[in-house]
């Protein structure tokens, strides 16, 4: 048996807008109870924001997306801490993960035209100090993103009534 | 005219009720469907693929009459692992088209003419006609709303004859949801024991237990000599359109079914068989992870239906197990038919009338909680908005 925590969390990854009283239902806890668990997850920083997960391309949005894969040289005593804060506090930057493997930092990077992200490759995030490579990858299409599958109709291929 | 070719015991079983709704309900454009028998996902992906890479691999060929070895090793594991019982997987256990070819194998091998078998009503619409094409008669034993749905021991005995051979038993059942506690299990298997009846035992839904122990009748002592156990993919796997399931039975009892298959069918589809054993082995390893993702997913839709249904004002027992809700619809003063045509014609939801599953039905609907939450929740607000204007 999960625990209340637990079921929020699955509930909420699948459909961040299920109402409360919906919530308490599922997990047959009341509402209370649901609420105050919800509240605690966020003061615990477990829940840190509710966002759709969106297909741009079907908006006239112009977005280009980037990963840039950075080599970088850690710090004394800060390790990679301090030069990644250096880099995820850009607006641009949408995510930044430590990895392991041939590169040190994977940046993903948002930017409205080709240019205006090629600029802060060149502007702002090589000219870091301990910035010693980056190898920028641009999106061409997105097929799967956060559990969603963007391409193609999902269909409910079941007959209409079956025994 | 050539209808004198056909066998009159044929011809007077009447067709499904469901499929007599289907031909209304498939017609209906923007119609939501709590009408369905099963799962909602897709077989988990490293199933299918495994189909996928046996096909690819060339396994194209038959497989032995009972079924791939290495699946059968796989179930027995699994019904070890999951239900304590032990059964020989060469010996004792065959691979089927579905669970319905082996309810079917199990009723032609143990009837003779006119040979009694007791069966829940309402329960799943193949029991009773499959009695009959093997020579039986069906008595059916109501359960009811007031009793959960579950069969009495007390309701067995007073249907047994000096012609009874069978009871079959199917919990958690469909469209009930209705699932025997042990004591009750227990209690009638006193009862089959006293009369020497055999136990068919079709435990498909058993994965999709959300209350109450998750018990097979043939791990109760002393009943494993007297039951086929039947199980399937289907249900716990989201396998349906695989047709994959299994019969456990004593030796002997096996070794006529598996006589009937190795003639009628052969085999159960390859493909079908080495995908089956995919979902055994990969759930055995990693805590039935996909079994436990769907039936926390089916759960909390359960109680969603549960309490939308009872908003609305019909009242609705709790189901403990498979997938559907089986409400009343008895208050509004229309019959199962009326209620689901009308409700289909005035407002595109299609429910199932309960007497398609014996006439104990009557006066209620099946409404199958495997469907989009949120489809599911714009079926309610029609449902509500019908049962307004009656």
């Amino acid at each position: 048996m999960q625990s209340l925590k637990a079921q929020i969390l699955e509930i909420l990854s699948q459909d961040c807008r299920t109402p409360l009283e919906r919530v308490a239902i599922m997990t047959g806890a009341n509402l209370e109870q649901v609420a105050q668990t919800i509240d605690e997850l966020e003061r615990d920083r477990v829940i840190l924001q509710y966002s759709p997960v969106i297909n741009w391309d079907r908006t006239d949005k112009e977005r280009v997306e980037a990963m840039i894969e950075v080599k970088v040289t850690p710090q004394r005593d800060m390790g990679f801490d301090a030069i990644a804060g250096r880099i995820y506090r850009f607006e641009e930057v949408k995510s930044v993960y430590l990895m392991s493997g041939s590169y040190d930092l994977l940046v993903l990077v948002e930017a409205r035209t080709l240019k205006e992200l090629a600029l802060f490759v060149s502007e702002k995030l090589s000219p870091l100090e301990s910035v010693t490579g980056t190898s920028t990858s641009f999106v061409l299409k997105r097929y799967k993103q956060d559990g969603v599958i963007f391409v193609g109709e999902s269909t409910d291929k079941r007959m209409a009534v079956s025994p | 005219m050539s209808n004198r070719f056909v066998s009159p015991r044929v011809a007077a079983v009447p067709p499904s009720g469901i499929r007599r709704f289907f031909d209304v309900a498939g017609t209906m454009k923007d119609a939501i469907s709590l009408g369905v028998g099963e799962p909602d996902f897709v077989t988990p992906y490293h199933i299918r693929s495994a189909a996928i890479d046996s096909l690819l691999d060339g396994e194209t060929q038959y497989t032995p009459n009972k079924g791939l070895l290495s699946l059968r090793k796989e179930i027995a594991l699994y019904l070890q692992d999951r239900f304590s019982i032990s059964y020989d997987p060469e010996k004792e256990m065959m691979v089927t088209v579905g669970a319905s070819e082996a309810i079917d194998l199990a009723l032609r091998v143990c009837l003779r003419p006119g040979d009694e078998v007791i069966l829940p009503d309402p329960g799943y619409v193949s029991y009773a006609p499959c009695v009959t094409f093997a020579g039986g008669t069906p008595v059916p034993v109501t359960t009811k709303a007031e009793n959960e749905f579950r069969l009495t021991a007390q309701e067995v005995e007073s249907a047994i004859t000096k012609k009874t051979r069978a009871l079959i038993f199917p919990y958690p059942n469909n469209p009930t949801g209705a699932v025997m506690t042990r004591e009750e299990m227990e209690k009638i298997a006193q009862v089959v024991e006293k009369h020497d009846l055999l136990v068919i035992a079709d435990e498909i839904y058993i994965e999709l237990t959300y209350e109450g122990d998750m018990l097979s009748f043939a791990s109760l002592p002393g009943m494993k000599e007297r039951t086929v156990l039947i199980n399937g993919f289907s249900k716990a796997f989201a396998m349906t359109g695989w047709r994959l399931g299994y019969a456990c039975a004593p030796e002997e009892i096996l070794y006529e079914m598996n006589k009937i298959h190795q003639y009628a069918i052969m085999c159960a589809p390859r493909q079908a068989q080495v995908a089956g054993q995919q979902a055994l082995k990969k759930n055995r390893e990693n805590g039935y992870e996909d079994v436990q993702m769907m039936h926390r997913s089916y759960d909390r839709r359960r109680r969603v239906m549960v309490d939308a249904l009872r908003k609305m004002g019909l009242s609705c027992f709790e189901p403990r197990g498979a997938f559907y809700c089986f409400p009343s619809i008895r208050e509004t003063g229309l019959t199962s038919e009326e209620f689901c045509t009308r409700l289909l014609r005035e407002q595109k939801v299609v429910c199932v009338p309960g007497d398609a599953f014996g006439p104990s039905g009557q006066g209620h609907i099946r409404c199958c909680y495997a469907t989009d939450l949120n489809r599911m929740i714009e079926a309610f607000h029609r449902m509500d908005k019908f049962i307004q204007s009656l």
